[in-house]
């Protein structure tokens, strides 16, 4: 069975459609980038997945292990297995990063029914994914994402979802602002995690972090809904002949990018 | 027009406490008569402008609980954790040995109920009884002085420094009608003098007293107060507190304030840097929620070289809930050198509620370093959502950044078991 289907998906942002019939369906263990210029939807998709506000809905479907995704409160997304990582993470002053992430795993397993973890529990945990993601223990004792470089918080981002251990992990943009060094890191951690139950959708403007992270069917998203799909031969071409090249092949007459 | 407040009329014509000291009871009998001449303060007032009194001046109040002494209460209501020295105990504004732990005060303490010093020897108090009415004589002032017949007396020896904290309870009980009480504090550190003190306000039952406590406190040179407001009044109580702070050469003071209780609870607390190089830090704040209205009134004077201030306020207001802050600071001419700042954020959780703020700085002296600002918000909607995307529900994840937002105010707080408990003070004073 299919893990994410996505069908004929329209959003609105601020009364603007930005999502026109949307298509995609993804299975267990499989990685799928989206790519497409900007403005052409790619973190609404990701937004409007986990959620968040401001975000309407207007047409189509999402169902997620066969259960209605749009009808969920991003806290029952989460838990039911769907992670987004940030274009832009978010700073909150105050609250320790160690501290967040317990309460964010053990609120979901509670909201699974599964038995919550003690300090002990939890801190053996971490150290093991610390040790995956190269992530120096001294960021778990400061506040979620505060004073963290741009680098620092792509890892966080992605050290959170080794934690949390989602059955989809969205990524928006992971790779914008990061040098190579940054890059690979990142791209390591999230390969680390690659595993036939677990997918990704990784959204890029640019090939680059495909070179890292190999995706198994590549989209472009273009104008509100995929104009081109094909396996990672497809960005490629995108590099070598430009968001255009896509225009004059695949966009249906009238959309805009 | 005064005349015409029930509340006036009903205090003004209770009968007021017999010391047997003539000035004393002659100083009460003018301060009553002045009370009821001038009435409550209204709005148009400055110091008054967002605290309106027209209800209080609507009700009518006894003039202290004849049966205080036989209120049965439930120590567990004023224990905290990290607290456990000597403390001075009293219920609706009337001293209770039994509540009390005086049996053994470290070297250098004296601490008893004022009554009972008064009785010893009235002569030393005179004047800082008298001084405190005429510098700052408004309805509650006066009230107080003409009621108040008990209180703290402390006095730290130079250079003692007891290792345990001070606690001192006020504690409004139940009774069969309303009730105004009134303590008046009178405590003094001697040069060198170090002392940890907690005047904690706290409830045994819900009721709807109003209570004055104005509090006088002297720091030598070179003295230092680390001292914790613990503000957990009853929510349907009054309670006005006046706490004034004079502080000597070099002298330092830090206090921890929590505002949580009370329907209408008012705090003026204002400190004199009168010594070279004395320093003030607060660390407050305050949180009413349903129709609780909380206003502090935060006046710091730096008269003289090098002195210093820092304050760091939070507010948070839920429902239909009012919070006022004022932060006054006044850097004095001569007061060179001088260094002041100030910090209030507040965060509205309702469309309700209602914060007003008014940072105010005056400077009249040269080479000063001074920052203040002030702001009023709401919940980051972008932390809620990252929050909620990683699973915490909507509750717990508003809970969890309002808890945060306050946390600032804590973070320097020695006492780790204290610290912690008011950590948790705070969020259970949250919306669920």
């Amino acid at each position: 069975m299919s893990m994410l289907r996505i069908e004929n998906l329209h959003a609105r942002v601020e009364g603007k459609e930005i999502l026109k019939g949307l298509t995609l369906t993804v299975n267990p263990g499989e990685v799928h980038a989206i790519m497409g210029p900007n403005g052409a939807g790619k973190s609404t998709l990701g937004n409007v997945l986990s959620g968040r506000d401001g975000y309407e809905v207007t047409a189509g479907t999402v169902s997620f292990d066969g259960i209605d995704l749009l009808a969920l409160e991003p806290e029952q997304r989460a838990a039911a297995g769907v992670f987004l990582a940030f274009q832009y993470p978010v700073e909150i002053p105050g609250v320790n990063n160690t501290y967040f992430l317990r309460a964010a795993l053990n609120a979901q397993r509670k909201a699974r029914g599964e038995k919550e973890l003690d300090s002990m529990q939890f801190l053996k945990l971490v150290r093991e994914k610390l040790k995956v993601m190269q992530i120096s223990d001294e960021l778990l004792h400061r506040a979620v994402n505060e004073g963290f470089s741009g680098g620092e918080k792509k890892r966080n981002e992605i050290f959170q979802m080794a934690v949390l251990e989602p059955k989809l992990a969205i990524l928006d943009e992971t790779d914008s602002g990061l040098d190579i060094d940054a890059l690979k890191q990142v791209a390591q951690g999230v390969n680390a995690q690659r595993s036939p139950e677990r997918s990704f959708l990784v959204v890029t403007h640019y090939q680059r972090l495909l070179d890292y992270i190999e995706p198994d069917f590549v989209h472009v998203l273009a104008g509100g809904r995929i104009v081109e799909s094909g396996d990672k031969t497809l960005a490629l071409k995108l590099e070598e002949h430009g968001y255009a090249w896509v225009r004059e092949h695949g966009e249906p007459a009238g959309a805009s990018a | 027009m005064s005349q015409a407040l029930p509340f006036v009329d009903a205090l003004g014509a209770a009968p007021l406490p017999a010391s047997g000291i003539a000035w004393l009871d002659a100083s009460r009998r003018e301060q009553l008569d002045a009370f009821v001449a001038a009435g409550l303060p209204d709005t148009r007032m400055e110091a008054w402008k967002y605290t309106a009194l027209r209800a209080l001046g609507q009700r009518r109040f006894a003039a202290g609980d004849a049966q205080a002494a036989a209120r049965v209460v439930d120590p567990a209501v004023f224990a905290l954790p990290g607290v456990d020295g000597p403390r001075l105990a009293f219920v609706n504004g009337v001293f209770r040995a039994d509540l009390s732990t005086l049996d053994v005060l470290p070297s250098g303490l004296t601490l008893q109920p004022l009554s009972q010093a008064l009785r010893q020897d009235a002569e030393p108090l005179r004047f800082v009884l008298s001084r405190y009415e005429a510098e700052q004589g408004d309805a509650f002032v006066r009230l107080n002085a003409a009621f108040a017949a008990d209180g703290v007396l402390l006095k730290l020896a130079a250079g003692a420094k007891p290792a345990k904290p001070v606690h001192l309870v006020f504690l409004g009980a139940p009774a069969e009608g309303d009730l105004a009480w009134h303590l008046r504090n009178v405590i003094e550190l001697g040069e060198g003098a170090e002392l940890t003190l907690v005047e904690h306000h706290a409830a045994s039952g819900e009721q709807q007293h109003l209570a004055t406590v104005m509090s006088d406190i002297v720091l030598r040179d070179g003295a230092v107060l680390r001292q914790l407001l613990l503000q957990q009044a009853a929510t349907g109580s009054s309670l006005i507190r006046r706490s004034k702070l004079h502080l000597g050469s070099r002298a330092r003071t830090t206090s921890h304030v929590l505002e949580l209780g009370g329907a209408l609870a008012r705090h003026d607390l204002h400190a004199d840097l009168a010594g070279n190089g004395a320093s003030f830090a607060t660390r407050g704040v305050f949180m009413p929620r349903g129709r609780q209205h909380i206003d502090t009134q935060l006046a710091i004077r730096h008269q003289a070289l090098g002195t210093t201030s820092d304050s760091v306020w939070r507010g948070v207001a839920d429902q239909r809930a009012r919070g006022v802050f004022r932060g006054a600071i006044l850097v004095a001419p001569g007061a060179d050198g001088s260094d002041a700042s100030l910090s209030n954020k507040n965060l509205l959780l309702s469309p309700n509620a209602e914060i007003d703020t008014k940072p105010e700085l005056e400077i009249h002296a040269d080479e000063v370093k001074a920052a203040h600002g002030a702001t009023v918000g709401q919940l980051d909607e972008r932390a809620l959502f990252y929050l909620r995307s990683r699973g915490i529900p909507q509750a717990e994840a508003r809970t969890l950044l309002t808890a945060a937002f306050c946390r600032a105010v804590l973070d320097d707080l020695p006492n780790a078991a204290l610290r912690e408990h008011l950590a948790a003070l705070l969020v259970v004073k949250l919306p669920a």
